[in-house]
């Protein structure tokens, strides 16, 4: 449909978003990718020089961005299967008959709505050394950890704790995922005889393959962009001995605290295209499964 | 007998969870009424709990100033993202222009990119231009955002052309057609858009701790971030300010819990 002055009115609506993507976004992204070849500190910007490959080289050799790269895949591997596993089965709980079933959504959602500063400083409190979780553990004979300052466990426990605030997000998206599977579906099934496991075989679980792909990517994307929590529990170090430093807070500290602004930028680009590369792979494999 | 056995165990597993989820908050709500000496006790009757805790907060930081803070800034911004991101959307999914199908593209494209890529030339270009430590610092870059425009868009191409057509009869004028007839229609799609930006602003904390260089100008994550540290033996204290930034979203999310949880799961997907 075309009504007179619509090449105009498209252009004002657009207006706005296109300066503020232009200045924000898209003119950054570039001055990144330029930025990304230099020398370069934001306290002296005129003797930013040219440098070529060097920051993209160097950060293969540089052992603590590896142990960063190692520190995010092993977080995300750790949170993103858990998370959608749990996640599928509150779904699939508050979505069946049971008492209460409000009450109990709201329950599992409200740690999404709580900011994540606000969480950690909490689990930290619940995890010190003579904390709650230590004392429950020690009554069960398990012997306590002093979780965050251990180099082996400071990083499980801000997977616990991730799992535990993003888990309610991701049901919410199955719980609608699960709505739009069609009545007749289950119920042709149950003309034939189908158990209920049969029936979550093979109904449910492959109508939701799109909203699994979806939420899987959604997961990997935003663990490997993990930083508030580790920045909190960590006093700003990453620590104990770097074990939860991560990609994006190593970016951090080297724009700026040691305004190594060239170098970071690089760091972001790799980050970039790790997440690029898995999401492409993911929608390869969804794309072939479903072929 | 089996099958009163697996109702159980189901129950168990719902009741479990919620009990998982529950305990955090309530624990540190417990810990942030009690007395210093006696932090540290497991069971404390009720008849010693006090507030005093918040009232110290309150009196010796800057707790209201950084509420303020977040309360206008995630306000300010949300508003922008609702004006903006639903005029470009609509505009991408209902009228035709040179160059739609082109911002279309960029707007997916740089949905892809993640915030740290572009986080330090925008610094720069912020601290160049004077707006560190200031709202519009806070604000202005934040306006707009792709993936809110792509949420329009993808609701505004499910509205029948019909409505619009029979608009145009009518006599109404673009405008009017976006403001009257598809505007009352995108309820659902604005109210996901609100909680989104909302929250997301509201909880953030990497660009408010590069933002904010004097306290005064702190939002509460980037407060509550600094005043842990100063506080970390003092429990108490330290969950008192945690519960002061977590109980007013508490309450606004059981006010607007239908909203919430159906908004984002209507729209999660598309």
């Amino acid at each position: 449909m075309r009504t007179r002055g619509d090449l105009l009115t498209g252009y004002l609506f657009v207006l706005p978003v296109a300066v503020s993507l232009t200045v924000f976004l898209i003119g950054p992204i570039f001055y990144a990718f330029y930025i990304s070849f230099h020398e370069f500190s934001f306290l002296a910007p005129d003797q930013a020089t040219w440098v070529g490959l060097e920051n993209y080289v160097k950060l293969f050799h540089d052992p603590r961005f590896l142990k960063a790269v190692a520190n995010t895949s092993f977080y995300s591997l750790g949170v993103v299967p858990v998370q959608i596993c749990i996640a599928l089965l509150l779904a699939l709980i508050v979505d069946s008959k049971i008492k209460g079933k409000t009450f109990f959504r709201v329950v599992y959602f409200l740690p999404t709505v709580t900011s994540t500063v606000a969480v950690s400083v909490m689990f930290l409190y619940l995890f010190k050394n003579d904390g709650i979780v230590n004392l429950l553990l020690s009554k069960l004979g398990i012997p306590t950890v002093d979780w965050f300052n251990s180099i082996h466990f400071a990083l499980p426990a801000t997977m616990m704790m991730a799992i535990w605030t993003t888990v309610g997000q991701f049901m919410v998206i199955y719980l609608a995922g699960l709505q739009d599977i069609p009545n007749e579906l289950y119920e042709a099934a149950e003309v034939d005889g189908a158990t209920p496991w049969q029936k979550l075989r093979f109904i449910t679980w492959p109508m939701l393959r799109p909203t699994t792909f979806f939420v899987l990517i959604m997961s990997i994307i935003g663990t490997f962009q993990v930083f508030d929590q580790m920045y909190v529990i960590s006093k700003g170090e990453g620590g104990p001995q770097d074990a939860t430093l991560t990609v994006v807070f190593y970016l951090y500290r080297a724009a700026f605290k040691d305004f190594n602004m060239g170098y970071a930028s690089a760091m972001a680009f790799v980050l970039f295209l790790i997440i690029l590369a898995l999401t492409l792979i993911q929608k390869k494999f969804f794309k072939e499964e479903t072929a | 007998m089996w099958r009163r056995m697996s109702r159980l165990l189901f129950y168990a597993v719902v009741i479990g969870y919620a009990v998982l989820t529950l305990i955090p908050f309530l624990w540190s709500l417990y810990t942030s009424l009690k007395t210093t000496p006696e932090i540290d006790k497991l069971w404390v009757p009720f008849s010693h709990l006090t507030i005093e805790n918040y009232k110290y907060i309150v009196t010796q930081f800057p707790f209201f100033r950084w509420f303020l803070n977040s309360v206008l800034i995630a306000v300010a911004v949300t508003l922008g993202n609702l004006l903006f991101n639903t005029l470009a959307g609509y505009a991408l999914a209902r009228i035709r222009f040179p160059g739609r199908t082109l911002l279309f593209y960029v707007v997916l494209a740089v949905m892809m990119v993640p915030g740290q890529v572009v986080m330090i030339p925008v610094y720069i270009m912020l601290a160049n231009w004077g707006w560190i430590n200031t709202y519009w610092g806070f604000t202005i870059p934040f306006l707009t955002s792709s993936f809110g425009i792509f949420l329009m868009r993808q609701f505004f191409l499910s509205l029948p052309r019909e409505l619009e057509e029979a608009a145009t009869i009518d006599g109404l004028s673009r405008w009017g057609i976006f403001w009257r007839i598809a505007l009352p229609l995108a309820k659902p799609a604005l109210a996901a858009q609100t909680i989104f930006m909302f929250l997301g602003n509201w909880n953030s904390f990497m660009w408010p701790s590069l933002l904010a260089s004097s306290d005064d100008m702190y939002t509460l994550p980037v407060g509550l971030n600094s005043f842990h540290w100063q506080y970390v033996a003092y429990w108490n204290v330290d969950m008192a300010g945690t519960m002061f930034m977590t109980i007013p979203m508490i309450i606004v999310f059981l006010i607007f819990q239908k909203w919430f949880i159906k908004g984002i799961a209507t729209t999660g997907l598309k």
